[in-house]
């Protein structure tokens, strides 16, 4: 006998047991599956790095067949998603604000007349740019859809209309993050990120942990009720939470320089329902898992979806509807609105109400299943 | 209220389609110490379970300490000290630690003083700052008594405390049962070792989820009707094979240099006795031990199974 069949054996040996091992942890076994579909379909489908189809209010004080030419050559760039018409300056900026459209295109009144007269009128696209990702391409294309339809439509008569490169001035303002740094945008998506990962992981863990160390059963042994368990268990992780809060925070501002205009207590409301929905979820995970490793796989699942659907990595907007309405569930989507939206662009409560009742319905949902999934008994 | 500490009826539990407890009845007096015994998964757990509310009965009812077992567990939790087969303390916390999780857990006041009195009565003073999980068995079984008992519940389940354990510690736990019992305590304890079991004031023996018998271990060994001789003499032991093969002798079992014979009737026993040994031994009917009652009893249960050393 050689050494080296010896080893064969022993590493055969490791090999079958751990085969066996694999195939009983049947939601470890489900996962190994599940995760590369999850990262297939993500990746696949629904990020977009050139993102199209995003939402564009009109505001336009004149309807000339040269205006509609200009709005049906934006709109068959596919960048340019024209949702609606608006008649009130006012009214537009708030739909920017609130991040309802991505774009604002701007038609003064006598825009035909002087374009006619070649006085070169003004054409004017706002962007949201606080995700300078999702803006920054439909922008660039811009003005080549605007003047190529243009050159298009003025033939015959009008032909002389178009003898310089630029019949109009176009006029584009990136706003809340003129000079396009990515820094601004991520930092304060970091915030969720980092919540969400930290949170959803140590919650999930510690319910598990007293399972499988056969302590569980002595705790449900004494007189203590679930939600006691619950808020006891996930109080010390809130204080985790607000630290890192406050980390992220403070180097937002002296180590990346991003700008922080709205209110600090609509970011804190949102920031303390964004943590309990997480430790919610981690806890009904901790239900469900039976081993910390199964947790561990579980918060995975959630982790990236949450990663990739909610508009940190990729610009939310430029997603499928699909892939939309997933991010719409996710809690952290509407917290990087909420965190996006105070710091850049100094959105109030009432302009970010719609994320925070989502978060809250998320929240709420999260604790009522952990309170379901609690068991009392072993059983 | 009832004299009851623990009555119990036609308790079952089904684990899918596998019966780990199969109909057992408990009427248990308060203030008694008794021995739940019974082979390697034959229930005693599952049914301590089902006492103290951990796990919901398939079928049957009754009280513990007087509250519905299937209603009011958080009343049992309340007046009851279990203590899990496997240790189930923080092995992260010290003994101190973990004492005064449970004395917060339980409201009780003084906290500190409540907490020195119960090391000290249990004599873990001196080791109160070290982690549980460092603990030799014999320790972490004291922490654990300690732990279950210091709210002073009027009943104490303790599910195997004493396996694993040496000797010494063993006496000592014992003790300690006694002094609690003095002092009012009702404890049902299960236990593997026969000397636990004689010391008890009356047992409780199941078999394959079925209760197979009751009672105070000299009426158990009566209804074994079991009889022993202890044979003595020199190289005794070469008697072993022919005695086993006697009509009437139902076990032979070594007692260091003696052989304990066993039968259901004296007179087949002793004559098989005479006839299998020679003038060189000495033998005397002694008392049979509850082992061998046991035995007895379960090979007359499952029919005509004879069992052998
Ligand atoms: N959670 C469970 N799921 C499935 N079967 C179980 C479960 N708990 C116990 N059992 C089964 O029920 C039967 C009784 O188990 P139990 O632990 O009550 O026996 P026990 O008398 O305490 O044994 P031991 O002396 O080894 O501690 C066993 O066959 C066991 O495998
Ligand atoms: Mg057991």
């Amino acid at each position: 006998m050689t050494m080296g069949s010896d080893t064969f054996a022993r590493i055969s040996a490791i090999f079958l047991k751990e085969l066996v091992q694999m195939r009983r942890d049947r939601l470890t076994f489900a996962m190994m599956f599940a995760i590369p579909v999850l990262q297939l379909v993500l990746f696949g489908y629904a990020i977009n790095t050139d993102p199209k189809g995003l939402p564009t209010a009109v505001h336009v004080e004149e309807q000339t067949p040269i205006v509609r030419t200009l709005l049906q050559a934006l709109e068959t760039s596919q960048y340019y998603d024209l949702v609606m018409q608006t008649d009130d300056p006012r009214k537009s900026a708030a739909l920017l604000a609130r991040g309802e459209v991505a774009f604002v295109v701007s038609i003064p009144a006598g825009f035909t007349e002087q374009l006619i007269r070649g006085e070169r009128p003004q054409l004017l696209i706002e962007a949201d740019a606080s995700d300078p990702a999702a803006a920054s391409n439909a922008i660039a294309r811009a003005d080549a859809i605007l003047t190529s339809a243009l050159r298009h439509d003025l033939t015959g008569a009008l032909k002389s209309l178009n003898p310089g490169p630029n019949p109009f001035e176009l006029i584009t303002h990136a706003k809340y993050n003129p000079e396009g740094i990515t820094q601004y945008n991520i930092v304060p998506g970091l915030l969720g990120v980092i919540l969400t990962m930290t949170l959803v992981m140590i919650t999930a863990m510690a319910m598990t942990r007293e399972a499988e160390r056969g302590t569980l059963e002595n705790l449900l042994a004494m007189p203590v009720q679930p939600l006691e368990v619950m808020i006891g268990k996930i109080t010390p992780y809130v204080t985790v939470g607000a630290v890192q809060t406050l980390v992220i925070l403070v180097a937002a501002r002296y180590l990346f320089a991003v700008p922080f205009i709205g209110a600090i207590w609509p970011l804190l409301l949102g920031v303390v329902i964004f943590v309990l929905a997480n430790l919610a979820l981690g806890f009904t995970f901790s239900t469900i898992a039976s081993s910390q490793m199964q947790a561990m796989q579980l918060t995975f699942f959630f982790f990236l979806p949450s990663l990739l659907l909610s508009g940190f990595m990729f610009p939310f907007r430029g997603m499928p509807h699909w892939a939309q309405w997933i991010g719409e569930v996710l809690p952290l989507t509407h917290f990087l609105r909420i965190v996006r939206g105070v710091m850049l662009k100094g959105s109030t409560l009432v302009d970010l109400h719609v994320d925070f009742l989502a978060m809250t319905a998320f929240a709420l949902a999260a604790v009522i299943v952990a309170m379901l999934q609690y068991r009392q008994t072993l059983d | 209220m009832s004299a009851l500490a623990i009555d119990v009826t036609g308790l079952v539990k089904r684990f899918g389609d596998k019966i780990a407890v199969d109909g057992v009845d408990i009427h248990m007096p308060k203030g008694e110490v008794w021995g739940f015994l019974g082979p390697n998964g034959s229930g005693k757990t599952t049914t301590i379970r089902m006492i103290c509310g951990l796990l919901r009965a398939s079928a049957g009812e009754g009280t513990c300490l007087g509250y519905d077992i299937a209603r009011e567990a958080d009343q049992i939790k309340m007046s009851t000290g279990y203590m899990t087969q496997k240790f189930s303390f923080w092995n992260d916390l010290t003994i101190r630690e973990n004492l005064e999780f449970v004395a917060r857990l339980y409201r009780m006041t003084p906290l500190r003083q409540r907490v020195d009195e119960t090391l000290e009565t249990l004599g873990l003073t001196d080791r109160q700052h070290q982690q549980a999980g460092a603990l030799s068995g014999g320790w972490k079984q004291r922490l654990a008594l300690a732990a279950v008992t210091m709210h002073a519940p009027k009943l104490l389940l303790l599910d195997e405390p004493t396996s694993g354990v040496d000797p010494q510690a063993r006496r000592d736990f014992w003790d300690e049962i006694h002094r609690l019992s003095t002092n009012g305590i009702t404890v049902l304890v299960s236990t593997h070792y026969m000397d636990e079991a004689e010391r008890c004031d009356h047992i409780v023996y199941l078999a394959n989820g079925k209760l197979l018998t009751e009672g105070r271990v000299a009426d158990i060994i009566q209804e074994s009707g079991l009889v022993t001789f202890r044979v003595e003499g020199d190289s005794v032991r070469r008697f072993a094979g022919a005695l086993q093969q006697l009509d009437g002798v139902d076990h032979v079992s070594y007692f260091g240099n003696a052989l304990l014979v066993s039968g259901t009737q004296r007179e087949i026993i002793e004559h098989a006795v005479e006839a299998a040994t020679d003038a060189s031994v000495r033998w005397q009917e002694v008392r049979p031990s509850l082992d061998d009652a046991f035995i007895a009893l379960m090979a007359r249960a499952g029919g005509d199974r004879r069992v052998h050393a």
